[in-house]
């Protein structure tokens, strides 16, 4: 079928290729959750406004609703689905079930992705807007609670688990 | 959202060619693909521009940096020469959005993204149909323009990025079938007037392919300060950027307040001849406000802004 | 081996970490098509025109349903306060508010079903509208009296005239939304004659029920399943358009279709809290003790179906007064329904009331905390009941003993730091407690395990985890060897997730039909339903309670404030899982702190529409502004309710408002009466 309106994409999600047709218009979220069955990443607002549908895109954390699957070509796509790999569940993962950092769980798989995307960001030494002195000759910013509530920010939670998911991630960090 | 061709450009001449009647650029697409949805952008085709050789950021001829178009945020508002140099730009790139957006939004989409006015965004105005009218005057404006609105719109620009830009004199440079081009970031957003709907002065077709900070503009001592309705990924209700330079001048711009990040010329000019008077200097800056019912608070607040940041500036 | 009382992590938390929990959006369904819905851009008005021709042959179109077409549904169909007129959807061509689904689009995908809604033509003809709230508007009539119902009890006037001291004030909450991450979906399908469908809702058998007697089919013709549920806060406690509207398309096109509503719909179309106007007067002795309250409240409601914004509930019990008198006012307007949010009327109430007993402790100059103390009631003020259990003193005492309230100068606009005035400040609060009917069912498997089967849902309360251990210790076994089923409507009827009675009730319904296993010898099957033994309830005064201590730093120049520290103490009876218990009450913390700070739907005063729709504008707390809480409870036990517990799910909600603004106070000298406490209302 010749539709200038379809395109022809390949996608790697979670180590696994897929050859997809999506109407061009189809978000990344949609095609993961539609096309591929991914259903992990959440449709919260649709507009890049809450975070539930964060993704890893080439291992930086990306909203998948704002981004189209047909411009995502060729890329790699790590969903909550894809982090666990072998199957155990990673120190951050059992870190959210022990401090309960999620209640109705729906901002659960893009608060995870996004803290992956965020302790790399970090680790790669970048500031944040609570980063007191942004200037590399000052001291490398040291992740502490105000630290991760600024960078987490693009992830909104109703249910209002923020401290527990704060605490997971910085017992992660601390875990080490 | 209406359908559209896709389309990925294979270098700039091949985007500029693919640009005419309906189509638009698409990068990171956290501001197209967002109005898209709501019907306020329309294109019929997409020129993907997004992986073309633009991205990374270089030293200038005379010193200042050269930060390509398809830079993403993050890798601006991270870049050493950045935080060195114009710690006030990463700081301000650092206030927008979320960590998320900033890994996808471009410093070219991040220039020209369209306002966060509610009703451009959900219905008729002036930016979408020109003659149907402005909303937000009788209606909520609570965060909207204090200085250089008319009667056509009262909208603010969104970007705290262009902010910091402007504080530092920045230059977009831009590509057209034509041939290259450059505008000051001064000139770069057109007065509202009775347009507006056209905002930039960026040529039709034309791609912005970097923007340019000059060396005399580097001021490792500015700072960027964003007030918002809450701590962090929000709009700005008034921002500042300021800095000293070099040469020992002072360069402020607000953000928030108008349509455009807005230089605050009265206030530096103020300033040389009154040095220190902050407070003095900001209210001249603002005597040419012009608040509506709504937002009278954002004219203290503005104020407040520039004498706070100016103090802390003070070596 | 007691499971109930034991900080056990969720149940289902290795899938919600993992993305394999399933929400009503993303269970897979052979040959689903996708329904868009279109709503109302005026306020008020008629639909002269849908031009469904305009549409019908975009790539995809199954088709359009809207007022001419759509199936008609029973007028009767309603729920706790009555037959709803929001649940009438395209039956006609009035339009009562901006946001009223006019059609739905239904297409092979998503994006063709959204690109055809959009492009559907609507013309409507406008009629006057009046979306304006204000206390003495000339509608405003008194307000239903299902419950909090007007009281006078002894002589307000006179009392206050007797009283040293009178505080009068009004004080104003806008309207808020419930905004739950997960938008409101729902995929139904026809099996035979038999309506099927996966719904994001509160209680999947009240729904069946609602569903059931609007398409005029009997109860076993519905069935309503729900599985993971992305929160609730009330919103999902009605039948919603999703669910209609999904309906209707698979009964018209003949496939399962999937309605899920955009964000910008869930604020439109599903519900909010309406907004609050309230006047309180308080005298007192010069002592502190209180001598009448008097606490009237406004509230906008939609003639469409009645609704009670219950703002004088607490003002009944939570105090001793001489003289209580309360009035509710309802205000029809051309608006959304609103429908119980978080706290209903108690969030918006306790921040009147509360901010009014601070504004009365600063004029007697008596430290708040110690005002309330002075002013414990030994039965219920207005009915003269005893409390079930009453440890409001408790929370108090122990609340101020950990946040170091002792050292409190009381005196406003004494602390600064750097650039930030620093205050603190507290309040005290109650939220009604019990339990409503439900149904259980258990059933001794030949492996051991007994299947627990009861109509629960878990919207991200600890239902699941919560229902496990209530069942083990009733059966006397390991929670390994309890199997539940819940959130599906054939498991009989079940109050829903909502009241702070979900888990009481399923609770009790649980324990009973343990009881009578344990009658059968563990042996075969018993189905049991609480009605009746519910109706053998004392009648007392039971409540949930709390009281909230906060820390604030408002900057003056720039009018930011911030929460630096939150610290509750809650009474909820017996906590079955303190790490659940916990998280629930700071979750509710944070939506009293938002309320404070953030929450404000807006409206434009020329059309009447909701402009700020979506998560952009309208704000929630995020990450950054929520500092670490402290939550705690005290030890308790509920008389008359099987385990002893109480509610907890709105409780942690109500207060906090009031003691963050009582705080901003303590830090900037200025009383703050209008929520949300916005930058503009700070700056100096």
């Amino acid at each position: 079928m010749t539709n200038h309106h379809h395109s022809e994409i390949s996608l790697h999600v979670n180590g696994m290729a897929h050859r997809l047709d999506v109407d061009n218009r189809t978000t990344l979220l949609d095609a993961l959750r539609e096309d591929i069955g991914h259903t992990g990443p959440k449709k919260g607002c649709d507009h890049g406004q809450c975070g539930a549908c964060t993704v890893l895109l080439d291992g930086r954390r990306i909203v998948s609703c704002l981004t189209l699957a047909v411009a995502a070509e060729g890329a790699d796509v790590t969903t909550v689905e894809g982090l666990t790999g072998d199957g155990e569940l990673l120190p951050l993962q059992r870190a959210f079930i022990r401090f309960d950092g999620f209640q109705c769980g729906y901002c659960t798989s893009g608060q995870l992705c996004s803290a992956i995307g965020m302790l790399a960001e970090h680790a790669a030494g970048w500031p944040s807007a609570v980063t007191t002195d942004v200037t590399p000759d000052g001291p490398a910013p040291v992740l502490d609670a105000a630290e991760v509530r600024e960078r987490m920010s693009g992830n909104l939670c109703r249910c209002g688990a923020y401290p527990s998911i704060v605490r997971a991630v910085l017992e992660t960090e601390a875990g080490r | 959202m209406k359908e559209f061709a896709y389309q990925r450009a294979t270098d700039v001449r091949d985007a500029l060619a693919a640009c005419s009647g309906g189509a638009r650029y698409l990068a990171g697409g956290t501001n197209l693909v967002d109005l898209m949805k709501e019907g306020a952008e329309a294109p019929t085709r997409l020129i993907d521009v997004r992986r073309l050789p633009l991205d990374g950021i270089s030293e200038a001829a005379d010193g200042g940096l050269v930060i390509g178009a398809m830079t993403t945020n993050s890798d601006l508002a991270a870049h050493l020469e950045v935080r060195r140099r114009y710690p006030a730009l990463s700081q301000a790139v650092l206030a927008g959005a979320s960590g998320q957006l900033r890994n996808m939004a471009t410093v070219g989409g991040n220039l020209l993204q369209r306002t966060r006015c509610a009703y451009f965004a959900t219905q008729k105005c002036n930016k979408r149909v020109p003659g149907s009218g402005c909303p937000a005057i009788a209606g909520v404006h609570h965060n909207h323009a204090i200085l250089g609105w008319t009667p056509s719109c009262v909208a603010t620009h969104a970007s705290d990025m262009a902010v910091a830009m402007a504080a530092f004199d920045a230059v977009v440079r831009y590509e057209t079938l034509n041939g290259p081009g450059e505008i000051p970031l001064a000139e770069f957003y057109l007065p509202v007037g009775d347009t507006p709907h056209l905002e930039t002065a960026l040529p039709p077709g034309g791609l912005i392919t970097a923007v340019i900070l000059p060396e005399r503009a580097a001021s490792p001592r500015s700072r960027y300060r964003k007030v918002r309705e809450r701590a962090s990924y929000a709009f700005a209700t008034v921002s500042i950027a300021a800095g000293l330079d070099l040469e020992g001048s002072v360069r402020i711009a607000l953000g928030g307040v108008a349509s455009r990040p807005w230089r605050c010329r009265t206030a530096e000019a103020f300033l040389v001849d009154h040095p220190g008077c902050f407070r003095a200097a900001a209210e001249a800056e603002l005597s040419a406000a012009e608040p509506l019912s709504g937002n009278g608070y954002k004219v203290p607040l503005a104020r407040n802004l520039i004498e706070i940041v100016l103090k802390e500036l003070q070596p | 081996m007691k499971a109930v009382g034991v900080a056990q992590p969720r149940i289902e938390g290795p899938a919600k970490v993992t993305g394999a929990a399933r929400y009503a959006a993303d269970i897979p369904i052979e040959g689903l098509a996708f329904g868009a819905v279109v709503l109302a851009t005026v306020s008020r008005g008629r639909i002269r025109e849908i031009d469904v021709g305009a549409v019908c042959d975009l790539p995809g179109v199954l088709g359009v349903i809207h007022h001419r077409n759509a199936p008609r549904l029973n007028p009767k169909a309603g729920g706790f306060f009555g037959p709803d007129g929001q649940l009438q959807l395209l039956q006609d061509e009035v339009i009562p508010f901006a946001g009223r689904p006019v059609a739905l689009v239904v297409a092979e995908t998503f994006e063709q079903a959204q690109a055809a809604a959009h492009a559907l033509p609507v013309t409507y003809d406008e009629e006057p509208h009046d979306t304006g709230f204000t206390a003495d508007h000339p509608a405003g009539r008194p307000a239903s009296t299902i419950f909090d119902g007007p009281v006078d009890v002894a002589d307000v006037e006179a009392e206050l005239a007797a009283s040293s001291v009178v505080v009068e004030e009004r004080y104003r909450t806008p309207e808020e939304h419930h905004s739950a991450m997960e938008p409101h979906s729902a995929t139904a399908w026809w099996d035979g004659e038999r309506l099927e469908a996966i719904d994001s809702n509160q209680g999947p058998f009240v729904i069946a029920a609602t569903l059931a007697t609007l398409f005029s089919l009997s109860l076993e013709k519905v069935r309503i399943r729900t599985e993971h549920v992305g929160g609730g806060f009330g919103s999902k406690g009605l039948c919603g358009p999703q669910l209609i509207l999904a309906a209707m398309g698979a009964q018209r096109f003949g496939r399962p279709v999937r309605v899920t509503l955009t964000r910008t719909q869930v604020f439109l179309t599903t519900a909010m809290r309406p907004a609050t106007d309230q006047r309180i007067r308080i005298g007192a002795d010069a002592d502190g003790r209180l001598r009448a309250i008097w606490h009237e409240s406004a509230f906008e409601i939609s003639p469409l179906v009645e609704y009670i914004e219950g703002c004088t509930e607490l003002t009944k019990t939570l105090y001793a007064a001489r003289a209580i008198r309360t009035r509710l006012t309802a205000v029809p307007l051309d608006i959304l329904p609103p429908y119980s949010m978080r706290g209903p009327g108690a969030a918006p109430g306790s921040f009147a009331l509360e901010s009014a007993m601070d504004e009365l402790a600063e004029r007697l100059g008596i430290d708040p905390l110690e005002l309330r103390l002075r002013n414990e009631p030994a039965t219920g003020p207005v009915s003269g009941l005893p409390f079930s259990s009453r440890n409001l003193v408790e929370c108090l005492r122990e609340g101020a003993r950990r946040f170091g309230w002792g050292t409190r100068d009381h005196r406003p606009r004494l602390r600064r730091e750097g650039s930030v005035l620093v205050g603190t400040g507290l309040a005290a609060t109650s939220f009604s407690a019990g339990a409503f009917p439900s149904s259980a069912t258990i059933t001794a498997e030949a492996d051991a395990t007994f299947t627990v089967a009861i109509g629960a849902t878990d919207l991200g309360t600890g239902a699941r985890t919560a229902l496990t251990a209530i069942a083990a210790d009733a059966l006397e076994v390991a929670t390994e060897r309890i199997r539940l089923r819940i959130s599906d409507s054939d498991l009989g009827p079940a109050w829903s997730a909502g009241g702070s009675r979900g888990t009481t009730s399923w609770a009790w319904a649980i324990t009973e039909a343990a009881e009578k296993l344990r009658g059968q010898e563990w042996r075969g099957t018993v189905t049991i339903d609480t009605t009746q033994s519910l109706g053998g309830l004392a009648d007392r005064e039971r409540h949930a309670y709390s009281a909230v201590f906060a820390e604030v730093t408002a900057d003056p120049a720039t009018g930011e404030v911030r929460v630096r520290r939150l610290l509750g103490m809650f009474a909820v009876g017996r906590v079955v899982n303190p790490l659940l218990a916990r998280s629930q009450v700071i979750g509710g913390m944070i939506g009293g702190l938002s309320m404070a700070l953030h929450e404000e739907g807006m409206r434009d005063p020329v059309t009447g529409r909701h402009v700020n729709a979506d998560f952009a504008g309208y704000h929630i707390a995020a990450h950054a502004d929520v500092p670490d809480i402290e939550a705690d409870f005290v030890p308790g036990h509920e008389p008359g309710i099987p385990g002893g517990m109480k509610g907890a799910g709105e409780i942690g909600n109500v207060g906090t408002a009031a003691a963050i603004v009582n705080a901003v106070w303590h830090a900037t000298g200025v009383r703050q009466r209008s929520l949300p406490i916005r930058l503009d209302r700070v700056l100096e």
